[in-house]
């Protein structure tokens, strides 16, 4: 089981890591927005993450943090 | 549970002002993991540029200087040679390193200074509105070749790894792009070696990524990292260029 932390306050919703994930269970949220207006990545299905750190690699502004 | 993946202790904790899906965040966080698992933080010292990375002595947890335009290899030869026990590093876009400082960085090449450069190229001047950088690939539209660059009136974009590999002074370099996770992971391993160089005092080492600039280019940032497999990666080879 593996547990993935977006930091969404810093997010600036570039959907690099909806590319990266081979789980394809990452998404820009439709609903969220963080303060500064940008559509904040969210993960769709957790159970389904094998926790490969993919996203948080190449995520620019490091939000993304795993724990397994 | 046990941490797969965390925020290295080489970031400061602040945000990056760069574009969404801006790659100098992910180089960034390469070179200060570098330095976090080399045990160098207390040791670096970072040159900052001009250019969009102007702010990165703000983000990384080392000494940070701030060069004139182009003059970070002059400041960090200065530095390294004032303190060589220390590890310096600059870290430099094209336009920077490749246009008004290509006389620093060449010559600093050249005598063989043992310090670290970190050169960004993204095939274009971010900061500054997106002209056309020496980096710029023939027939890539910019603010300043609207038509296209035209290689009979500006010639054949520059190859700075393939230069620098020519000269006697330097000891190792490299050319990443940071497209993918492969070429991410290949990235960061090229930084470990570019500083294990600086460290074994073999001499002048240069770590070239191809970097993407999504704002400039018109595009969004996953086909920004697309257009950079397409065309730069084939005009601008990955590989170890020189390793001595």
């Amino acid at each position: 089981m593996a547990l993935v932390t977006i930091n969404g306050e810093r997010c600036k919703g570039c959907g690099l890591c909806v590319r990266a994930c081979p789980k394809n269970i990452i998404a820009l949220s439709k609903t969220k927005l963080n303060s500064k207006g940008y559509q904040i990545a969210e993960i769709l299905d957790m159970a389904a993450c094998i926790a490969c750190a993919s996203c948080a690699r190449t995520c620019p502004d490091v939000v993304i943090e795993i724990e397994k | 549970m046990t941490q797969v993946f965390a925020r290295t202790k080489g970031l400061l904790d602040v945000d990056f002002h760069y574009c969404p899906g801006c790659t100098h965040g992910i180089v960034h966080r390469l070179v200060a993991e570098v330095l976090e698992e080399m045990g160098l933080l207390d040791k670096a010292i970072g040159v900052a540029p001009v250019g969009c990375a102007v702010f990165a002595y703000n983000y990384f947890n080392c000494d940070m200087y701030e060069a004139a335009h182009g003059r970070a290899p002059a400041v960090a030869t200065g530095c390294k040679r004032v303190h060589p026990q220390n590890i310096v590093f600059t870290y430099q876009g094209d336009g920077d390193l490749a246009s008004i400082g290509t006389a620093e960085i060449v010559h600093a090449a050249h005598r063989g200074e043992k310090i670290t450069a970190i050169f960004i190229n993204n095939a274009i001047y971010g900061m500054t509105g997106g002209q056309m950088a020496p980096t710029t690939l023939v027939g890539q539209k910019t603010t300043t070749s609207p038509y296209g660059r035209d290689k009979e009136l500006c010639g054949s974009p520059i190859r700075i790894a393939e230069m620098l590999a020519t000269i006697e002074g330097s000891a190792y370099i490299e050319r990443v792009a940071c497209n993918n996770n492969a070429n991410i992971i290949r990235t960061k391993k090229a930084i470990q070696k570019a500083f294990q160089a600086q460290i074994d005092r073999k001499g002048f080492s240069m770590v070239e990524v191809l970097a993407t600039c999504p704002t400039n280019w018109g595009k969004s940032p996953v086909e920004a990292m697309k257009w950079l497999e397409e065309n730069m990666i084939p005009y601008y080879p990955l590989g170890v260029y020189k390793e001595v």
